[in-house]
């Protein structure tokens, strides 16, 4: 008995525990310890799926026992395995600290009692895009993933949070309008819409054709993962939504879309066809969002932007196409995913202690809450590319990569990266200078919470109001849990750079996901166009597969 | 493979109704369009498993190519259901809104707009120093024997912010907090 046959359970798990916090609504203490359990327990079995693949190998489950071509497969891979675990590893700390931020403000309210049982709908959603073998079962996993997050961005029916939420709903269902119509179009020209059996006959299809299907591909995850023509809406979006929901959507959702780009662009439609517009996309995602990053006051607003402007990143490793530039960004999806949300959870504590997440209004910082500013810090010079920290790590293999590359258009998107990681460093420490080293007075328009003088400096008592209460210890602890993940993914970095190089070798190869999923006599088409210049870090194209 | 041509027109019909009506900035009309979009392609899909055939139940006598294609109506199926979810979803979010702000249209996001006004001018970072902060001042003598400074010796210190000129020490205070030009602004979107 395989541990991989259990992977069903990573989607299960979840939904269950949706169902058994949405029995519990009314006893909240029940409902916070059913759904830390039961995702406790998923992170559990995940860890062990990363750890069955983690030599290498692909595990294919069929749902209901029905064979591929035809029935549901759930894939199990290094990239897949490597993803869920941080993926939850990162949902189980927001869990944590939204739990904490309710038992501090009191979750008797009805609006809050719903967001563990949408919570864990929307974790089953991304296990489901994750592990999916198949285009519609993607699909669904993108729908119940979006569908909750609808739920969470408009928490409470506020009304920035309901104006927020037209935006992301509109420009959501329109992206998986198009996604739909691209797998109805994928099906119409090849009769099948399990990925392997795809990766097999869209190679038989002729190469107008395949351009067609794979830019509707394109453009749909495109919108989803926030790359830069498309991008508009994220900004737009995230800011409103309460504190941990952002952070758990900055980590997840766009890097959904990021994942289904790899697989577009590795198992779907492999080759360099549209290598150079990903390339140019990129570095315009790069670029265009760390300069808006830089006109924001807001941190929540500047993190958003410097969001979008990392997916580039990605991306840029993503166009590639080379083992040595999917491998890194593999690599940085991981880390960014961390980063990005311990960065989303520090505002939140800052926004708590001092009373607003705009730099015109909070200042000093560094003073009144040491600790607060270490776990800024750390995350914030993490993003930006520090030397020993994990986004130094990332950055290096990306520039490595593109300078082995060596087109101008890699040249212009290693400089852009370069640049990128620059502003970054420029946004961040325009943040940590105003709102961390400043004197509160020096403050534009100094929050109130932030004046406020402590009656007894000692304990931070105020006003009948603790400390403890601004910065509750399971909020300051999940957060810390997470940036000391962060950190632990700068220490473990070989065997992370190993694991994601492997599983690039294994996406660009293809022969080990079509033989788990369709079995060993599979045929493996070779990719249609060998690069001419032979790119030492490109394998060579796995041809002489027997036919069926 | 032969296409029914009423539907493919009736497909085309909607998606353009759809496309046009979500750019409306009217809610109700988003929605309806949205409605639009996603019925339209359900056909697609629908059009995409060929010709109308027998219903696929097994039949020995049957050839196989007499069935019709059952993926495509199971696909229809499941996305009929999500955009059911997601309609109720929107409507319920259209009547919050009709609630909150008395009307049916998408509003402008005002942090957006705030941004977009702010002076590119940034008093904390672009300002030149006013005047002598040491705590001994001393008149800076160039090598030629001529005074350095910005200010020439005994002239008023001023700045130039946006389209004013402000005394130094004017402009110094004018930052303070509770000064008359320091506007608190309305309540931030947070929502918090």
């Amino acid at each position: 008995m395989n541990i991989a046959s259990f992977a069903p359970l990573a989607v299960i798990l979840p939904l269950l525990g949706a169902a058994l916090t949405f029995l519990l609504i009314r006893n909240s203490r029940a409902q916070r310890t059913v759904s830390i359990v039961l995702l406790s327990l998923t992170l559990l079995l995940e860890c062990l799926l990363l750890a069955s693949v983690w030599e290498g190998g692909t595990a294919a489950v069929n749902i209901g026992g029905w064979l591929p071509p035809w029935g549901i497969v759930l894939v199990v891979d290094q990239f897949s395995s490597l993803m869920l675990v941080v993926s939850s590893s990162v949902s189980l700390a927001v869990l944590i600290y939204a739990t904490g931020q309710g038992m501090a403000d009191g979750d008797q309210d009805a609006p809050v009692s719903i967001f563990h049982p949408t919570y864990l709908i929307l974790v089953a959603g991304v296990s489901n895009a994750f592990l999916s073998g198949d285009l519609f079962n993607l699909y669904v996993g993108f729908e119940i993933l979006l569908t909750a997050s609808y739920v969470l961005m408009t928490l409470g029916g506020t009304g920035p949070r309901i104006r927020a939420g037209v935006t992301y709903l509109v420009v959501s269902v329109v992206s998986s309008v198009l996604f739909l119509i691209a797998i109805a179009m994928i099906y119409g020209a090849t009769g099948t819409i399990n990925m392997a059996d795809l990766a097999v006959k869209l190679a038989d299809l002729d190469q107008g054709t395949q351009n067609l299907l794979h830019v509707m591909l394109l453009v749909a995850f495109g919108i989803k993962a926030a790359v830069f023509p498309l991008s508009f809406w994220l900004p737009d979006s995230y800011p409103t939504a309460p504190a941990p929901v952002t952070a758990v959507f900055a980590g997840l959702l766009t890097k959904v879309g990021v994942y289904a780009m790899v697989r577009t662009e590795t198992l779907l439609f492999p080759g360099d066809t549209f290598n150079a517009p990903l390339m140019v996309a990129a570095v315009l995602t790069m670029l265009v969002g760390i300069l808006g990053a830089l006109a924001q006051s807001d941190i929540k607003r500047l993190l958003s932007f410097t969001l979008v402007s990392h997916i580039g990143y990605m991306v840029f490793g993503l166009a590639m196409s080379s083992v040595a530039g999917l491998g890194a960004a593999v690599f940085y999806v991981a880390h960014h995913i961390t980063i990005q949300t311990s960065l989303f959870l520090v505002t939140g504590l800052i926004e708590r202690r001092g009373g607003s997440s705009s730099v015109d209004r909070v200042a000093g910082l560094a003073k009144l809450s040491p600790l607060l500013a270490v776990l800024f810090f750390v995350p914030a010079m993490n993003l930006a590319g520090i030397p020993p920290l994990s986004g130094f790590l990332g950055k290096v293999g990306l520039l490595q990569a593109g300078i082995q590359l060596g087109t101008p258009l890699a040249y212009a998107l290693v400089i852009g990266g370069v640049l990128t990681s620059l502003l970054t460093l420029l946004a961040m420490a325009r943040v940590w200078n105003r709102a961390f080293w400043r004197k509160p007075e020096d403050a534009e328009h100094p929050d109130p919470v932030l004046l406020a003088h402590p009656a007894d400096s000692a304990t931070g008592d105020r006003a009948g109001k603790t400390n403890v209460t601004l910065l509750p210890r399971t909020m300051v602890g999940s957060t810390l849990g997470l940036v000391i993940f962060g950190v632990g993914l700068t220490v473990f970095a070989g065997p992370l750079f190993k694991v994601a190089d492997q599983a690039a070798v294994e996406m660009l190869d293809r022969t080990s996901y079509i033989h788990a999923v369709l079995g060993e006599g599979a045929r493996v088409p070779a990719i249609s166009e060998p690069e001419p210049g032979t790119d030492p870090a490109r394998l060579p194209p796995a041809s002489g597969q027997e036919r069926k | 493979m032969s296409v029914n041509l009423t539907l493919l027109t009736v497909m085309g019909a909607l998606y353009a109704c759809g496309i046009y009506l979500i750019l409306e900035r009217s809610l109700t009309r988003v929605l309806l369009g949205l409605m639009l979009l996603a019925n339209a392609t359900n056909l697609l899909i629908l059009t995409t498993g060929g010709y109308a055939g027998l219903a696929p139940l097994f039949h020995q006598d049957t050839d196989p190519g007499q069935y019709n294609d059952p993926l495509p109506q199971a696909l229809i199926l499941t996305s009929i259901v999500i955009s059911f979810a997601v309609t109720a979803f929107m409507l319920g979010i259209i009547y919050r809104t009709w609630v909150l702000a008395r009307q049916d249209e998408i509003q402008d996001d005002a942090e957006d707009r705030r941004v977009a006004k702010t002076p590119s001018f940034d008093a904390e970072d672009d300002s030149v120093v006013p005047v002598e902060t040491s705590e001994f001042p001393l008149t800076m003598i160039g090598t030629d024997g001529q005074s350095v400074s910005d200010v020439p010796a005994g002239a008023e210190a001023t700045v130039t912010v946006a389209d004013r000129t402000l005394d130094a020490e004017a402009a110094a205070s004018e930052e303070q907090p509770g000064s008359r030009n320091v506007t608190i602004p309305g309540k931030e979107g947070s929502g918090q």
